[in-house]
C-alpha cells in the first residue's frame, strides 16, 4: 500500500516535472523571478502604466489650465513640482504625459510588430524573389540613422502626435522584420514543419499554427525594448517640436518649453527628464531580464 | 580580401539606390502639392506655376528622379529655397561642424566605453562590474536631449565653468582651414582660441557621447567575457603575465572585432543626435542647419541635409565592415 503511494507520488513529482520542463512560459517565469533587475523595471513599467491609467483620478489640477497669475513658481505645498509659464500645474502635466508617452510607445512598437513582422515573415517563409525584395527594403531604411528617419518623415508628413507615432512605426519596421526573419528561416528547417508540410497543411496555416507561435519570442523581448527606445524617440520629436503640439502634456515638449527657463526655473527642466529616463530605463531593465528569462541563448 | 571588399561594394549599390528613391520621395510624400505648401494657401498662383516649374514637378515622375539622380552624381544639392545660395557651399562648414563633434564625441565614448567594459569583465561580477554596467543601463535609458540642458544648467549656469552656447566665442575671429576649429586654432598657434574652442565643444561632446559610452560599454563587456574564457588566455596567464597585459595585450585584440561593428553603428546615433545636440547647444552643424530648414519648410536643405547624412552613415559602415574583416579574417569565407 505505501509502496503504491511512494510510486504514485513519484508519478506525480515526475509528472509535474515534465509538465514544467515542457512549458517555457512557465520556465521563463521561474527565471524571470530570479532577477531582481528585471523585477525592479517591471515594478517601473507598472508603475508608470497606472499613473498613465490613473491620471484623471491623481492630477490635483487641469494639465492645460493656464493661469498667468501664478506662472512659474517653485515647488510648493500647493504646485508640488512648481508651475511653467503658462502656470499651469507641473506635477498634473508629468502625470498625463505618461499616458501620452507611454501611448506612443505601445502602439507605435504595436504597429512596428504588426507590420514588420507580417513581412519578416514571408520574407523568410517564402525566401527567393519575396525575401530579396524585402530584405532590400530593410537595408535600405536601415541606412538612415533611426531618429534621422523619423524626423524625415514627420518633416513631410506635418508635426503632431499621430504623425510622430506613425513615424517612429515606421522606422523601427526594419527590426523586427528583420528578427522575425532570421527566427522563422531557422524554424521552418525544424522536422515537425517539414512533417505537418508532409502531412499536408496549407502553408497560410502552417506559418500561423506552427511558425509563428514559434517565432514571437525574440519579437516580445525586442518588443519590449522598442517600447523605451519609442519613449525616448517620441521625446526627442516633442522636444524638437515636431510630435506633441501645444498645450499637450507630453514629456519632450515640457522639456522643450522649459529650455528657455533654465536660469530662473530649473524644476521644469528636472522632473519631465527624471520622468522620461525612469520609465525608459524600467522597460530596458525589464526587457533585459525577459530576453535572458525567455530566451538563454541570446544571453 | 579583395574579392571580399568588392563584393561589400556591391551590396551598396542596392542600398544607395534606395536611399535616393526615399530621398526623392521626401517632397512628393508632401500632402498636397509641394508648391502650394511651401509658398502657402494665398500664394500667387503664378508665383506657384514658377516653383512648380523651379522644382521640376511638371515633369514625369521618372524624369524628375533621372534629373535628381544626375544632378546629385555631379555633387550638385540644388539651391536653397530660403536664402538662394547654393546648397552644397553653404553645406561645408556646417558638415565640419559635425564632423568635428561626432568624431571628438566618439573619442570619448571609445575612450571611456571600451574601458569601462573592460574593467567590467575583469572584474566580473564585483561591486565595479555591477555599478559600471548600472551606468551603461542608465546612459542607454538617458535623453540627450535633457542631459545636454541639465549639462547647461550645472556647468554654465550653476558653476559658470563652460560657455552654454555656440562653437567659439562670438568675439574670436577663426581663420577656417580645414573648418575643424580645433585644429585651425593649433595651426593658427593661437592656445588662446584653441582653449576657448575646447571648452565649447565640451558639454555637447559629452552629451552626444552618452548613449555611444553606454553602448560600447556593454559590447566590450560581452566581447571581453566571450574571449577570457579561451585557453590561451588562460595559457598568458600561466605563463605568469600580468593581468593588465593579458587583458589589453591579448583579450583586446580578438575582442574587438564586435565592438568595431558597434562603434560603426553607433555613429548613426551620433549623426541623428547630432539634430538634437546642435540644437539645444546652438553648435552651428548639419543638424542645427537641418532643424531650421524643417521650420522654413526649406525642402531641398531637408533632402539635401538627409542624403548627405546618410550616406556618410553608409560609407562609415562599410569601412567598418571591411575592418571587421581585417580584424577576423573568417569573414571573409562566409
Amino acid at each position: 500500500m505505501q509502496t503504491d503511494r511512494v510510486h504514485a507520488n513519484q508519478s506525480v513529482s515526475i509528472n509535474s516535472n515534465y509538465q514544467k520542463a515542457r512549458s517555457p512560459w512557465m520556465e521563463g517565469w521561474r527565471r524571470l523571478r530570479k532577477q531582481k533587475a528585471a523585477l525592479i523595471g517591471g515594478g517601473i513599467v507598472i508603475l508608470f502604466v497606472l499613473i498613465g491609467l490613473l491620471a484623471p483620478v491623481l492630477a490635483p489640477y487641469d494639465p492645460t489650465e493656464q493661469n498667468l497669475k501664478i506662472n512659474l513658481q517653485p515647488p510648493s505645498s500647493d504646485h508640488w513640482l512648481g508651475t511653467d509659464d503658462a502656470g499651469r500645474d507641473v506635477f498634473s502635466r508629468l502625470l498625463y504625459g505618461a499616458r501620452i508617452s507611454l501611448t506612443i510607445g505601445f502602439f507605435s512598437v504595436i504597429g512596428s510588430l504588426v507590420i514588420g513582422g507580417l513581412l519578416g515573415l514571408l520574407a523568410g517563409y517564402f525566401g527567393k524573389w519575396i525575401d530579396t525584395l524585402i530584405s532590400r527594403l530593410f537595408d535600405m531604411m536601415l541606412a538612415f540613422p533611426s531618429i534621422l528617419l523619423a524626423i524625415a518623415i514627420v518633416a513631410i508628413l506635418g508635426p503632431g502626435l499621430f504623425n510622430a507615432l506613425l513615424a517612429i512605426a515606421i522606422i523601427n519596421i526594419p527590426t523586427f522584420g528583420r528578427l522575425i526573419r532570421s527566427r522563422v528561416l531557422s524554424v521552418k528547417q525544424e522536422e515537425y514543419i517539414m512533417a505537418a508540410r508532409a502531412q499536408g497543411m496549407t502553408q497560410w496555416r502552417l506559418i500561423f499554427r506552427h511558425v509563428l507561435p514559434n517565432s514571437w519570442v525574440p519579437l516580445i523581448v525586442q518588443g519590449t525594448l522598442g517600447i523605451g527606445t519609442a519613449v525616448l524617440d517620441a521625446a526627442a520629436l516633442g522636444f524638437l517640436g515636431l510630435g506633441a503640439q501645444p498645450p499637450d502634456a507630453e514629456w519632450g515638449k515640457m522639456l522643450s518649453d522649459a529650455k528657455g527657463y533654465i536660469t530662473n526655473a530649473p524644476w521644469l527642466m528636472l522632473c519631465p527628464g527624471i520622468a522620461i529616463m525612469l520609465s525608459v530605463l524600467g522597460f530596458n531593465m525589464f526587457g533585459d531580464g525577459l530576453r535572458d528569462a525567455l530566451d538563454p541563448k541570446e544571453r | 580580401m579583395l574579392k571580399y571588399v568588392l563584393q561589400r561594394m556591391g551590396h551598396l549599390i542596392p542600398v544607395l539606390f534606395g536611399m535616393s528613391i526615399i530621398v526623392f520621395s521626401i517632397i512628393h510624400a508632401i500632402p498636397g502639392d509641394p508648391a502650394e505648401v511651401i509658398l502657402g494657401q494665398r500664394a500667387d498662383p503664378e508665383a506657384i506655376k514658377t516653383l512648380r516649374a523651379q522644382l521640376g514637378l511638371d515633369q514625369p515622375l521618372h524624369v524628375q528622379y533621372f534629373h535628381f539622380l544626375e544632378r546629385i552624381l555631379q555633387g550638385d544639392l540644388g539651391t536653397s529655397m530660403v536664402t538662394k545660395q547654393p546648397i552644397v557651399e553653404e553645406m561645408v562648414p556646417y558638415l565640419a561642424a559635425t564632423a568635428e563633434l561626432a568624431i571628438f564625441s566618439m573619442i570619448i565614448a571609445v575612450i571611456f566605453g571600451v574601458n569601462l567594459g573592460i574593467l567590467s569583465a575583469w572584474r566580473r561580477n564585483t561591486w565595479l562590474d555591477n555599478g559600471a554596467m548600472a551606468l551603461a543601463l542608465v546612459g542607454v535609458s538617458m535623453p540627450i536631449f535633457w542631459l545636454g540642458l541639465v549639462e547647461q544648467w550645472l556647468f554654465s549656469v550653476k558653476l559658470d565653468w563652460l560657455p552654454v552656447l555656440g562653437r567659439a566665442d562670438v568675439r574670436d575671429t577663426i581663420t577656417p582651414i580645414t573648418h575643424f576649429y580645433l585644429i585651425d586654432t593649433l595651426l593658427a598657434g593661437n592656445t588662446g582660441q584653441f582653449w576657448s574652442v575646447l571648452k565649447h565643444i565640451i558639454l555637447p561632446g559629452i552629451a552626444l557621447a552618452t548613449i555611444p559610452t553606454a553602448i560600447i560599454a556593454r559590447m566590450t563587456r560581452a566581447s571581453m567575457l566571450e574571449v577570457l574564457k579561451h585557453e590561451y588566455i588562460r595559457t598568458a596567464r600561466a605563463k605568469g603575465l600580468h593581468d593588465f597585459f593579458v587583458v589589453y595585450k591579448h583579450a583586446l585584440k580578438n575582442a574587438f572585432a564586435p565592438v568595431l561593428t558597434v562603434i560603426g553603428l553607433q555613429l548613426g546615433t551620433l549623426l541623428g543626435g547630432a539634430v538634437l545636440t546642435e540644437t539645444i547647444f546652438g553648435w552651428p552643424g548639419v543638424g542645427l542647419y537641418l532643424f531650421n530648414a524643417i521650420g522654413a519648410r526649406d525642402y531641398a536643405v531637408i533632402q539635401s541635409g538627409i542624403l548627405v547624412l546618410a550616406t556618410i552613415y553608409i560609407v562609415v559602415n562599410l569601412i567598418v565592415d571591411l575592418l571587421y574583416a581585417y580584424f577576423d579574417p573568417r569573414i571573409q569565407y562566409k
